[in-house]
């Protein structure tokens, strides 16, 4: 029986560094090759090995496709096309090959420069490793050999995110990286087709929640912001450069103007202007609206929203900072959140997920004295708070997602055990189809019972289609055919072309049977008799008076003979060839019962 | 329905509408016929020597009476030119189908349509004119208003709703997507490297291919480069919108309208360069861009006129994704993948919707405009003609390959100006068109009547023509062409539980079958296999039923038989079942085997068996059996 293996090397009942093998109808493709922000060691990267202990990777894999540009579904990627080795093709959204390299570039500045790690993969191995890069636009069917096909779907999540389908013959597999089922301010919604594969594979990073609406997040927020704002406080918002943070900046841009606020807002480190820019030239990507009015004003370009300098955060009075990474975990946003812990006046917003380890997870599960670095302790003070604009899909939007994409099976990956649990229970009840959660290097396996395509010759098809006196769509049509395999060629044909194709002759059987009657009267009168009877009851089928004196019935053949010694029993020959069998026995059966008394 | 373009030429046969009132065309004579009667002199104007209709320009429509356009199931359109008659058909002839195309092609089809409206309704025109296309009128006309077909089908232009309602009905796909169609058949657009998002077409289904290639180009501007590959295994290739100036190089003709725009302004004067707002004009600009310094001209400023000038500009830096690898890697850094953006930046290109309002303040002379209507009937360049024309200082260059540029230059003669016919079509040539074939070999080409022969001008250059084996088949307008391709499979699926209750027999070295007796579902032209569901079990308590209930309801189809039957294994067999008084006769053909008891014979021959019995049904049925074991079932 066909099967579909899947392997999470990492996101199985984890979040970070996502990396999923699947194993399809002989080819093996490797979803996402994520980093872990939670590790600094060993683990920060998958375990390749896991993949061929002595072959090559790029032997073993036939692709790679990375979903979106966030580091923990790509921060592995030079690392493993360099470095362990693999030289096959990797297929991405045309956004994410842009901003990808600049996010891969960034993290290894940070790892190597500033933490003065050694043997991390180097800024020639980022570019190297681009080249090897396949960008692929939404919907378009990519062949990458003779069987497997690939196509991306829209996710919404960040910029050039997407879910992708992957299809060998009538297998599929669909994998959703992370994705949104709400559109932003930004970004639309992820949308599916009814493609039903045979497993759906999911992230959950949001498995039991169920968010309330966003326009009341969006005012919570505002009204947080505001609110230190006026008391003199400063806002730190740490986020990853491209993605929430221009949601957000979007949000604040038009409620500064809105209200006339005058306090400064600042965007960190030198991506901004470039990230922005990448809004600018792929805003094809963006939401309906932000698409339809760009022409008379680019959302991306902003007035009340300037660089930031590692100066001004001593600056005097009230401010808001968004500042990069969103986790807390190292960079500017750490070296800002360190100056302003302090101050109870002051506010920091997590906007989004934060990965186990990180100091953004340490303050959000309430922690308020953290260890630094050099045993450094810090004492915060200052008011966090948490508010999910992180765009996952919640509880709702997955099941929405697994009712549009209809799979027969589901994978959850990329959230907490527990969580998932809870999902998976609720899936399988709601959708009566089984649903797996693998833990990291775990093998789920799925049993496929795919269809088997045969071509069949248009002549028997059309046929069988216009068999019955009123071709009814709805009604099941039985056929007949003769499957020829030849050679890996399947081949459904008429009994007919089969004979002739394999140079046989037909064997005609044919049976004829004696059938006594007891009428006197005369012979053409006794089938006269014969042929309203029978039309009288055979009202489907053809039943014809020949002038030579016989009666058919379709291709089944009535005589009537005297007999030789007794003058009032007529003798009725009937005969049929196999091919009517049914009808021909029918026949035999329904005269022996005799004529039904004569009415003048 | 492969594109629905629409034939501008017919607005040649038009007075210009100008923006501002032009005293010039207002004085035109009325024209007279020859008898002197001067009932049409309202509605046709004469200049120089050409009759032109005073009225509103009115366009020529693709044939919508030869077939019932509400049959149409899809339209698929190749390039944004390859559109404009879309409100006509989506809005007036029934049509309710599905259009696809890609989301540039939708957008700046949009632009130009718009542009279009734009121009024709920002100039109300009084007088509509309609004498003239009388037939009987006709007949009397000059050429080539004589000769001008179908001029009772000629439409008036559409309006904005129409427009928004029949883009409302495109449905946006990728390069590479492949759209299913009812099942039956599927669609695909590949890249076709003419214009941004243009767009080539095969239509298939499993065993049968068709490719549509309309306006492809192998040279290398902005747009992501021809799909060749996925051309090849054509039954049937349809090749249309090749080069209309087949002996004119694009490059060769950059460089002439770099040096006589330079020539121009240098000497102080204005070059007009009538274009359309989006294609040619992009990688005209971008030459400029690298030409202008070089040639001294920077100072000299740039105009581009067009209610969509800007959205043309916006529109072209946003779809990386369609562009050719060098600009898409520009993207990536990221930077607008156009050098528009920086001449747009550093002032030396202003775009403006029209020329009232800013404009009137800004423009300085010497200057170079870049406006449409390549026609010269409508649009801003009404305006610069008429100011221009009378000096030869300025230059008008032609480089949009639609019109005659001696046609659209009629109703402004007597002219000063300078023409210069630059035409720019980045098209396919008959060389590149063999090339194509040769790489790509499709098993039949199919095109317009026109590119199987030289064009009527040059008829000794056969080198202009297509040239292919086997021939061309070729088509004209209202002809109905069938194309040479039977279709014999189609693809069935067989489901696994059917699948694994077949009996394969192996019939000859290689060679296996199974006979399938299955229910055939048909739902959406996908044909599914399923096993037969078994036959109901008959009630329990049965009532008396009407003889008529027992007749057989649908004939249940009995396979094939083949084989013979070898005469001394038939009667051991028979004997085994307990026959007794088996008699065999020999006869010229076979044999005849008599069960003398039961009344019975059996006449064997090579290929077919008869039984003739008495009516005894359990007696038939065996022996029927007992045959059918010596046989194979097909």
């Amino acid at each position: 029986m066909p099967e579909i293996k899947v392997t999470p090397l990492g996101a199985g009942q984890d979040v970070g560094r996502s990396c999923i093998l699947v194993s399809i109808a002989g080819k093996n493709v490797m979803l996402d090759c994520g980093m872990h922000m939670g590790y600094n060691d060993d683990r920060r990267f998958p375990d390749f090995s896991y993949i061929t202990q002595n072959g090559r990777l790029t032997d073993f894999l036939d692709c790679v496709i990375i979903s979106h540009f966030h580091l923990d579904h790509c921060g592995a990627l030079p690392y493993f096309s360099e470095m362990v080795g693999y030289d096959g093709p990797i297929y991405m959204t045309h956004p994410t090959k842009a901003i990808c390299p600049i996010l891969l570039e960034d993290y290894r500045k940070i790892t190597v420069d500033k933490k003065g790690e050694t043997n991390f993969f180097t800024s020639q191995m980022i570019k190297d490793c681009m080249k090897k890069v396949v960008a692929v636009h939404l919907h378009q069917t990519v062949q990458v050999d003779e069987e497997l096909e690939i196509k991306a779907y829209y996710a919404g999540h960040v910029l050039g995110a997407a879910m992708f389908q992957i299809k060998v013959g009538c297998e599929s597999v669909v994998y959703t990286g992370d994705y949104n089922m709400t559109p932003d301010r930004h970004l639309g919604a992820a949308w599916i087709d009814k493609c039903r594969p045979d497993l759906l594979i999911s992230e959950s990073t949001y498995a039991t929640t169920i968010r309330d609406s966003k326009r009341c997040r969006e005012r919570d927020f505002l009204k947080k912001v505001h609110e230190t704002v006026e008391r003199g406080g400063k806002v730190l918002i740490p986020v990853f450069a491209l993605g929430r943070a221009q949601e957000l900046c979007i949000l604040l841009e038009t409620f500064w103007e809105r209200m006339n606020l005058k306090a400064p807002i600042y965007f960190s480190t030198g991506l901004t202007e470039k990230a922005n820019h990448y809004y600018k030239l792929f805003i094809t990507w963006t939401n309906q609206k932000i698409r339809k009015t760009f022409v008379q004003r680019n959302m991306f370009e902003f007035k009340h929203i300037k660089a930031f300098d590692r100066a001004f955060a001593d600056n005097p009075g009230p401010m808001v900072v968004f500042a990069t990474p969103g986790m807390l975990h190292a960079g500017q946003s750490l070296q800002i959140f360190r100056k302003w812990a302090g101050n109870e006046k002051n506010m920091v917003i997590m906007p989004g997920y934060c990965v186990q380890g990180t100091v953004g997870h340490k303050i959000l599960s309430g922690q308020r004295k953290l260890e630094m670095e050099g045993r450094q302790m810090l004492e915060v003070k200052m008011q966090v708070e948490y508010m999910s604009f992180s765009a996952h899909a919640d509880a709702k939007g997955i099941m929405q997602l697994i009712r549009q994409a209809e799979p027969r099976n589901v994978l959850l990956v990329h959230g907490e055990a527990k969580k998932m649990e809870f999902l998976k229970q609720k899936i399988e009840q709601e959708f009566h189809v089984s649903c797996f959660m693998p833990a990291n290097g775990e093998t789920t396996t799925i049993l496929t019972n795919p269809c088997i395509p045969v071509d069949i010759s248009l002549g028997l098809l059309k046929r069988e289609t216009a068999i019955g006196p009123l071709p009814d769509a709805k009604k099941p049509k039985l056929m007949h055919g003769t499957l020829l395999m030849k050679d890996n060629s399947f081949r459904l044909v008429s009994p007919e072309q089969a004979l002739k194709e394999l140079g046989l002759a037909e064997h005609q059987l044919r049976f004829t049977c004696r059938v006594h009657i007891q009428d006197p009267r005369k012979e053409h009168e006794t089938v006269l008799r014969v042929y309203n009877h029978l039309k009288g009851i055979l009202k489907d089928y053809s039943v014809q008076h020949l002038p030579d004196g016989s009666i058919t019935v379709e291709s089944i053949l009535i005589q009537a003979t005297a007999h030789s010694e007794d003058q009032g029993t007529k003798v009725l020959l009937v005969s049929w060839t196999y091919q009517d069998e049914e009808l021909g026995s029918y026949l035999t059966s329904l005269l022996k019962k005799g004529l039904p008394q004569s009415t003048p | 329905m492969l594109d629905c373009g629409l034939d501008m030429t017919s607005t040649l046969n038009f007075l210009p509408l100008p923006l501002v009132q032009s005293p010039r065309l207002s004085k035109l004579p009325g024209w007279v016929l020859k008898d002197g009667s001067t009932f049409l002199d309202k509605e046709l104007k004469e200049c120089s020597g050409h009759v032109f209709v005073d009225s509103v320009p009115e366009f020529c429509l693709p044939e919508t009476e030869l077939l019932d356009l509400s049959t149409v199931d899809v339209i698929l359109i190749s390039n944004y030119h390859c559109m404009m008659a879309l409100p006509y058909i989506t809005e007036y002839t029934g049509f309710t189908g599905t259009v696809y195309a890609t989301e540039p092609t939708v957008q700046i089809g949009r632009l130009l349509m718009e542009e279009l409206v734009n121009s024709i309704e920002r100039v109300p025109k009084a007088q509509s004119a309609s004498m003239w296309k009388n037939k009987e009128v006709q007949r009397l006309l000059p050429a080539p208003l004589k000769d001008a077909v179908e001029v009772s089908m000629w439409r008036k232009c559409y309006t904005m709703p129409e427009v928004n309602a029949a883009l409302s009905k495109i449905q946006l796909v990728g390069y590479s997507q492949k759209i299913e169609l009812f099942g039956a058949v599927q669609v695909t657009p590949l890249s076709s490297g003419y214009a941004l998002g243009s767009s080539n077409w095969i239509i298939q289904s499993h065993y049968e291919k068709v490719s549509y290639v309309s306006g492809s180009s192998l040279l290398t501007t902005h747009p992501q480069p021809m799909d060749q590959a996925s051309l090849k295994n054509s039954d049937v290739l349809i090749l249309t919108g090749l080069t209309q100036i087949p002996t004119a190089n694009p490059d060769g003709m950059v460089g002439e309208f770099c040096s006589n725009l330079a020539m121009t302004v240098r000497n102080g004067g204005n070059v007009l360069v009538p274009c359309y707002p989006s294609g040619v004009i992009y990688d005209l600009l971008e030459c400029l861009y690298q030409y202008i310094d070089s040639a001294g001209l920077s100072n000299v400023p740039f105009y581009f006129i067009s209610p969509v000038a800007n959205s043309s500009l916006e529109f072209s830096q946003i779809f990386a994704e369609w562009l050719c690898h060098n600009k898409q890697t520009k993207v990536y850094l990221p930077e607008p993948p156009f050098p528009h953006a920086e001449l747009i930046q550093t002032n030396k290109l202003k775009h403006y919707p029209s020329i009232h309002g800013d404009f009137s303040n800004d423009f300085k002379q010497p200057c170079v405009v870049f406006t449409g209507h390549p026609s010269l009937r409508f649009g801003d360049v009404v305006h610069f003609m008429e100011l221009w024309g009378k000096s030869s200082l300025n230059t008008v260059i032609f480089t949009e390959p639609d019109f005659s540029y001696l046609d659209a230059l009629a109703p402004y003669q007597p002219l000063a100006m300078k023409c210069v016919y630059c035409p720019i079509d980045t098209r396919l040539n008959f060389i590149q068109v063999s090339k194509l074939l040769k790489e790509v070999q499709p098993l039949h080409v199919v095109c317009p009547e026109q590119y199987t022969q030289p064009p009527p001008t040059q008829s000794h250059r056969t080198d202009l023509m297509i040239d292919c084996q086997p021939p061309a088949m070729s088509y004209r307008r209202a002809e109905v062409l069938t194309l040479p391709y039977k279709r014999r499979y189609e693809k069935i699926e067989i489901m696994p539980d059917l699948a694994d209750s077949l009996v394969p027999l192996e019939i000859k070295p290689g060679i296996s079958l199974a006979t399938v007796s299955a229910v055939l579902h048909t739902k959406d032209n996908k044909h599914v296999l399923q096993l037969p569901p078994k036959p109901p079990q008959p009630p329990a308590s049965k009532k008396r039923k009407r003889v008529s209930d027992d007749v057989p309801e649908c004939k249940s189809l009995k396979p094939l038989l083949s084989g013979s039957i070898p005469v001394d294994q038939f009667v051991q067999t028979l004997e085994k079942h307990g026959f007794s008084d088996v008699k065999v006769e020999d006869t010229a053909k076979g044999h005849i085997v008599l069960l003398q008891e039961a009344e019975t014979l059996i006449q064997l021959e090579e290929d077919s068996t008869h039984i003739i019995c008495d009516n005894d049904e359990p007696l038939r049925v065996k022996l029927r059996d007992l045959v059918l074991k010596f046989l194979q079932k097909f």
